[in-house]
């Protein structure tokens, strides 16, 4: 029988490895998976590339993680926010690199490794410093660069409801990175704030079908960043 | 030209709903973060616009009532907002489709710079000790059919935004339509920058006079 849940948090989490890379779902605080991260830093796990949009807020989740000195690399869009100095301090210090991606590339680059294609021609970026460097075509007058796929050895990301099947449904705005990165993942592991029986979502429904998970977690009544921060709250 | 400059030229709702009359019933848009995000408020009536939020939503709609609201119903800003009847969710690759694809027909940013050809730099200053952040304003300007930039016309040191060339680093090349600002709409042409209306009480001159580059007179008479 086929069963993805894991029923601790710890266990879901516990092969991480030092130096993996890991895809993290959310944009800013909406579908960021703050247990499953938390979990990640309890875990110890060390020197991780992390792919993520943004790189968190205050010092809980993601900006907890980098925080504690696991992160050696982030890949994202976005790395400043209003309310954390977190990644800035370890940036300008050298102990985090950046490779920064503008958004739409990104989100490409993982949805293109997630579906087996090793590279592909965009227009954004050209003539600009991030696309220095980087193979030039012509296609129809106009001039793309060449991007690579990205995947990585594990995602961490947040689902509304899912099943023993890994099938996930998400919340709003919550959903941007999740089911690209699941795709991507060589092991996605998603937290869900309702573990329902298989047949209870609409085949209709699932945004992200289970194939592209490996465990579901059920977290119910998952914190959110914005109120953690606003109390103080920090982690570790 | 004692007038003291702050009380020259629009205000940035004027200016929002400047941008607004120019964009046709039924557009699809994505508005960029500040004096655009006014746009909104100022859409003429008996005209619908639809609009975009990359990261994830079409059919936004204004911010919720206080306590109503949903940490992850947010936009680009990172703001809670409202999703309107008809609106649609989707993830990230889907949205920058629809930003890449050329699928949304306008889009409104601000600027640091815009040069004469069209060039926008808009998302770093290249200051050595600065984060750099991108976000989606490359994939906008290389993927939606028509580029605006709302924006004043001077920064706050008095310096020119219109320039003969970016000295800060490209979002795109030669992306820009057209440019709005508190003294003057101004278009990108092959010859450069294209004076099309002054602002009221606003001379040809005084535009002039604060562009790094040189303008192109409207056809007829010349100032205002």
């Amino acid at each position: 029988m086929i069963n993805k849940q894991v029923t601790s948090i710890s266990d879901a989490v516990a092969d991480v490895f030092d130096g993996a890379t890991v895809m993290v779902g959310g944009f800013g605080e909406a579908g960021s998976p703050i247990e499953l991260i938390h979990a990640l830093i309890d875990q110890g796990a060390t020197n991780l590339t992390v792919v993520n949009n943004n790189t968190g807020s205050g010092e809980v989740g993601l900006a907890g993680l980098i925080k504690a000195g696991r992160v050696s690399r982030m890949i994202c869009s976005y790395p400043r926010t209003t309310n954390s100095t977190v990644f800035p301090e370890l940036y300008r210090s050298g102990a985090t690199k950046l490779e920064l991606v503008p958004q739409g590339t990104l989100a490409e680059r993982i949805r293109a490794g997630g579906a087996g294609i090793p590279a592909f021609y965009t227009a954004t970026s050209v003539g600009t410093p991030l696309g220095d460097g980087k193979e030039l075509r012509q296609f129809e007058n106009r001039d793309y660069v060449l991007e690579t796929g990205l995947t990585a050895d594990f995602a961490l990301i947040k689902g509304a409801r899912g099943d023993r099947y890994g099938n996930v449904t998400y919340n709003k705005t919550a959903r941007n990175f999740a089911p690209i990165m699941a795709m991507a993942a060589k092991t996605t592991i998603v937290q869900v704030g309702s573990f329902v029986a298989a047949g209870d979502l609409d085949p209709e429904a699932i945004i992200t079908p289970g194939i592209f998970v490996d465990r579901v977690v059920h977290v119910a009544d998952p914190a959110h960043e914005s109120a953690l921060v606003a109390k103080g709250v920090t982690y570790p | 030209m004692t007038t003291p400059a702050d009380t020259v030229g629009l205000t940035r709702d004027e200016m929002a709903q400047r941008v607004a009359i120019d964009i046709p019933d039924g557009s699809y848009v994505n508005l960029g973060i500040g004096i655009p995000e006014l746009v909104t408020q100022h859409v003429p009536e008996g005209r619908e616009l639809v609009y975009h939020t990359e990261n994830g939503l079409i059919g936004m709609g204004p911010s919720p009532e206080p306590g109503q609201g949903d940490p992850e119903l947010i936009n680009a800003g990172k703001r809670q907002v409202t999703a309107l009847p008809g609106a649609a969710y989707f993830h990230h690759a889907d949205s920058f489709a629809m930003i890449r694809g050329g699928h949304i027909d306008v889009c409104v940013l601000g600027a640091l710079q815009v040069a004469a050809n069209g060039d926008l730099a808009n998302w770093s200053t290249g200051a050595p000790d600065a984060i750099p952040a991108v976000g989606g304003a490359m994939d906008l300007v290389a993927g939606v059919k028509t580029i605006y930039v709302i924006t004043q016309h001077c920064t706050k040191h008095g310096d020119p935004k219109l320039v003969e060339a970016c000295s800060y680093p490209l979002t795109g090349v030669g992306v820009i339509d057209r440019v709005y600002t508190d003294l003057a709409v101004i278009d990108i042409t092959r010859e450069g920058f294209q004076l099309i209306e002054l602002s009221p009480g606003v001379s040809f001159d005084y535009v002039q006079d604060r562009t790094g580059t040189k303008l192109l007179p409207m056809q007829g008479a010349r100032g205002a």
